[in-house]
């Protein structure tokens, strides 16, 4: 930075705030733990269920952030993102299932010789199948969302039915890998080793692209775009190009994501990316269109809010993030973290 | 008089004219034209699928907004009848009374659902309209001591109406009532501002109009229209379930129909409907041939699978959003024929 | 006489089916300040939106410094040079102040002589380096904006009713900086609704009504000339004085 800049960096007149974190909607997450406690009664249960809750908000995040991204940046709601997560499913199990030899062995480096490869399939399958679809089906139709909408969910109805014709119509099961089968046991509390993994790579990745928005070049271009990229254009970069990289990206993601939940639900179907797609969107819409960290702390608080009410009153499990949704757009009509434009 | 039935809004080509007039006579004889339960099924689902459709092209092509609850409407109507047939037995107060809950519901829910994302941004409102129509998916489904979870609901319906062919009619009549009820909404003046809020929403709004009101008007037209269908496939089918009603396949069934058949012309849903309930039943059997003869070719014969027949109707849908946006009828009318 | 560093001839500029410049032809010479002034509606804005490729001419000719650029894409028209601050400032609200400025110098860091410059003319950016761009006054959002348009040495500005809104002291403020960036030969071309402002500043105007340019000239004649102005401008004038 430049020597005037650093000067102004350090100024303390600064009476206005900054970039500072509004930290109201991250608390919500804690406090929702905290809050369950009691009512789950056993602490150990409570242990299991948070972790899981997090594990499951992780995943759904990994699906999610594409989505918002893509939203914010372009303003395309893509209602094929699904697709993206069944591609990933699929794929990562073509290639697990081909290498089950390896899962066989009790080792930790020769699953994960076979699940790196599959997870990075996943990403490489969707993020393909990404740059497919701006290239082909949504580029002609920016700007007008009732044909992006429409086109988007033509695309979906193709998709599906080609993953049908690749992968057949049936169920495939999915052979989890025996290292990260079973649980810790912590105290009483017994902590599924995947839901960990989950949380990891979750939390990973969370750190990666705070890094990457907040701390690069083209982290400041997305977040100028996300709020105005007519206003980016006239500064003289072109966003097209970074629009195709983020739907690449986001898809990859989500191909990810779509990979992890298939490990963790131990099947694929075609119809999983459209079921997790209205989770997705309820995400989306709670964490403010277009925001990141809106998107994790939904996802959490989703995650969570699905594993207490499915231990407290399971029937109301399904519908538990619709109230959620609800509640967050009485308080914040545009979400947790509204983005500039809407 | 036809003029006045129409609301002066003529098919305007003579292709799509002889095309309507075909569907119109079969519909309207088909018990004697096309003898045999699997046929009158189908004259049956189209009748309630022309309805279906047209009251959501009212949303998509007259108003320009993409909703994913109209299937939530549509199984509002069915579940409204058929749990008052089995709490209430089989009278014609109960059929009354389940209809009217279910319209009552259905207004209201709509009239929440608009007032709540339309004054956001459209896009807003497929999102919430999706979630909103899970949660019904879900409602239904843990609900099963009122709608039979899973398995629907199978009831009686009073005496005349045990009769398929009474049945029948009375489907067939108000479907077309309400069909032409809808062409003279689109063709008042009320519709003109839709198409006007559809083009140019900026200018619409600077003329003075409240657009949060006519999009939540024609919302909850739709959902009525959506909700009467309902009550009238319930009646045909005797039973009301998930997958009659509420899936989401339903939902993607009725953007094809009203995509292929053409946005924002009535016409067109009644053509997309009738093409899509006809190919859904008899495309399949083509293709089984298709498919039969391009046995040992690679890949073809999964492609021309029976059960792949979405595939080939979503290609056309996507190609129908790029090329034509305004389906058959509009390319119909386009060439003049 | 040389080359003006913007020349446009016919334009034509659709919006959706409406047809709002119908033929603009207007001329900003190098190294001056012009004035695009007109009643509300006229069309300025979209004439300077035209011109960024932000919407997308039907017909005509619009050359800069000699190059035609009524096809070319936004981002090589601001690639050309041409700096544009939006009638609505397009600051990045969720973006700081630094990070503003940041991104418009699209070499990498803003050049520090330059940002003590900009400090001189809007102190503001200084103190409020680190502030949200979202938190700044209206006022100070102008200002940022028109940083952001200078952060970097430019050929050509355009700047939408700088004005807008502003108290009388900001106003005062901005002619400054304005004054001070004539002094470095830059080409401007503003559009104003303020004449005192446009008066105080402009060296040569063009006057739009109705989608069309109805005169150009220099400014000090048509301040000289109350009969003019107030056929050209109308009463709308009076209220801005
Ligand atoms: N997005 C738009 N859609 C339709 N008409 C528009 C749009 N933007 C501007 N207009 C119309 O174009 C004309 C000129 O507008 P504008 O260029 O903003 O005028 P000015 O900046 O001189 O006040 C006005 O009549 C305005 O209503
Ligand atoms: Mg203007």
């Amino acid at each position: 930075m430049s020597a005037a800049a650093s000067a102004g960096a350090k100024d303390p007149g600064a009476a206005l705030p900054g970039a500072r974190l509004d930290w109201i909607p991250l608390a919500l997450v804690p406090v929702l733990a905290l809050a369950a406690l009691p009512l789950v009664g056993s602490p150990p249960t409570w242990v299991t269920l948070t972790v899981a809750g997090l594990a499951m908000g992780m995943m759904i995040f990994m699906m999610a952030s594409g989505l918002t991204l893509v939203f914010g940046l372009m303003d395309v709601l893509n209602f094929a993102h699904g697709i993206f997560i069944s591609v990933g499913a699929y794929g990562a199990a073509s290639v697990l299932t081909r290498m089950a030899g390896r899962l066989e062995q009790p080792s930790l480096a020769s699953d994960l010789s076979a699940m790196v490869p599959a997870v990075l399939a996943a990403i490489a399958l969707a993020g393909l199948l990404g740059w497919f679809f701006e290239r082909v089906l949504i580029r002609p139709v920016y700007g007008d969302h009732l044909k992006q909408i429409l086109i988007t969910m033509g695309g979906l109805i193709v998709f599906e039915q080609l993953i049908h014709v690749v992968w057949g119509p049936d169920i495939i099961p999915l052979p989890r890998p025996g290292a990260i089968t079973g649980a810790f046991i912590v105290g009483e509390a017994a902590i599924e080793r995947y839901r960990v993994l989950a949380v990891i790579v979750g939390l990973a990745l969370f750190a990666a692209m705070w890094l990457l928005l907040n701390r690069t070049r083209i982290g400041l271009l997305v977040r100028a775009g996300v709020e105005n990229p007519e206003m980016v254009e006239s500064l003289g970069y072109r966003i097209k190009r970074l629009f195709v990289g983020v739907f690449v990206a986001g898809s990859g993601l989500a191909g990810l994501g779509g990979a992890m939940w298939a490990m963790y639900q131990e099947q694929v179907t075609a119809q999983m990316g459209m079921q997790v797609l209205v989770v997705i969107f309820i995400v989306v819409i709670i964490g403010g269109l277009g925001s990141v960290g809106g998107c994790f702390v939904g996802a959490m608080l989703v995650g969570l809010l699905a594993n207490y009410t499915g231990y407290l009153a399971p029937k109301l499990s399904l519908g538990s993030n619709i109230l959620l949704m609800v509640l967050v757009l009485l308080w914040r009509p545009r979400g947790l973290y509204p983005i500039g434009k809407a | 008089m036809l003029a006045r039935m129409l609301s002066g809004d003529f098919p305007r080509s003579r292709v799509l004219t002889a095309v309507l007039l075909a569907i119109l006579i079969g519909l309207a004889f088909a018990p004697f034209i096309f003898p045999g339960t699997r046929s009158l099924n189908v004259a049956a689902k189209v009748a309630v699928f022309v309805l279906l459709v047209a009251s959501y092209d009212l949303l998509l092509g007259y108003t320009g907004i993409v909703s994913f609850a109209h299937t939530m409407f549509f199984g509002i109507g069915g579940y409204g009848v058929g749990i008052a047939m089995v709490k209430m037995g089989a009278g014609w107060g109960a059929l009354a009374i389940g209809a009217a809950a279910a319209l009552t519901l259905s207004l209201a829910i709509a009239l929440a659902i608009g007032l709540l994302s339309l004054r956001v941004r459209a896009i807003f409102f497929a999102m919430i309209t999706l979630a909103v129509a899970s949660f019904f998916q879900i409602l239904a489904s843990q609900l099963s001591p009122l709608t039979g979870g899973e398995d629907g609901i199978t009831f009686r319906l009073p005496e005349p109406l045990q009769s398929r062919l009474a049945a029948y009619y009375l489907v067939f009549a108000v479907a077309l009532a309400l069909f032409l009820l809808l062409l003279r909404v689109v063709n008042s003046p009320f519709g003109r501002v839709l198409l006007s809020i559809r083009e140019n929403e900026f200018r619409s709004e600077a003329l003075g109009y409240r657009v949060v009101t006519y999009r939540t008007v024609a919302n909850c037209l739709a959902a009525l229209g959506a909700t009467v269908a309902g009550i009238l496939y319930a009646i045909w089918l005797r039973y009301t379930g998930p997958d009659t009603t509420l899936s989401f396949d339903i939902m993607i069934d009725i953007l094809l129909m009203v995509v292929i058949g053409g946005m924002g012309t009535l016409y067109g849903s009644a053509v997309g409907a009738t093409l899509f309930v006809v190919a859904q039943n008899y495309l399949q059997d083509l293709m089984k041939l298709a498919s039969g003869a391009a046995k040992g070719l690679p890949l073809l014969p999964d492609l021309l699978h029976p059960d792949r027949w979405l595939l080939w109707l979503g290609l056309l849908f996507i190609v129908c959003v790029y090329y034509f946006p305004s389906g058959i009828v509009g390319r119909l009318r386009a060439r003049g024929l | 006489m040389p080359e003006p560093m913007l020349s446009l001839a016919g334009v034509n500029t659709h919006i959706a089916q409406y047809h709002i410049l119908q033929g603009v032809d207007f001329e900003v010479p190098r190294g001056a300040l012009t004035m695009l002034l007109g009643r509300n509606g006229a069309g300025k804005t979209t004439c300077l939106r035209t011109i960024m490729g932000l919407w997308r001419a039907s017909a005509g000719s619009i050359r800069m410094d000699g190059r035609e650029i009524s096809r070319a894409a936004t981002p090589d028209v601001a690639q050309l040079g041409v700096a544009y601050v939006p009638e609505n400032m397009g600051i990045f609200a969720g973006l700081t102040v630094s990070e503003n400025l940041r991104l418009a110098a699209r070499s990498g860091e803003p050049d520090a002589g330059r940002l003590e410059w900009i400090f001189g003319l809007f102190p503001a950016m200084k103190t409020f380096w680190n502030a949200l761009a979202g938190n700044l006054s209206g006022g100070q959002k102008q200002m940022l904006a028109i940083a952001r348009a200078i952060v970097e040495p430019r050929r050509l500005l355009l700047v939408d009713e700088p004005t807008k809104g502003l108290a009388p002291s900001i106003i005062a403020n901005m002619v400054e900086a304005f004054r001070e960036l004539k002094r470095t030969d830059t080409t401007v071309l503003v559009v104003e609704q303020n004449f005192n402002f446009a008066k105080a500043l402009g060296d040569t105007v063009a006057v739009m009504d109705s989608g069309r340019i109805v005169h150009t000239g220099r400014m000090d004649a048509l301040a000289a000339d109350s009969a003019l102005q107030t056929k050209l401008l109308g009463l709308s004038l009076e209220a801005h004085q």
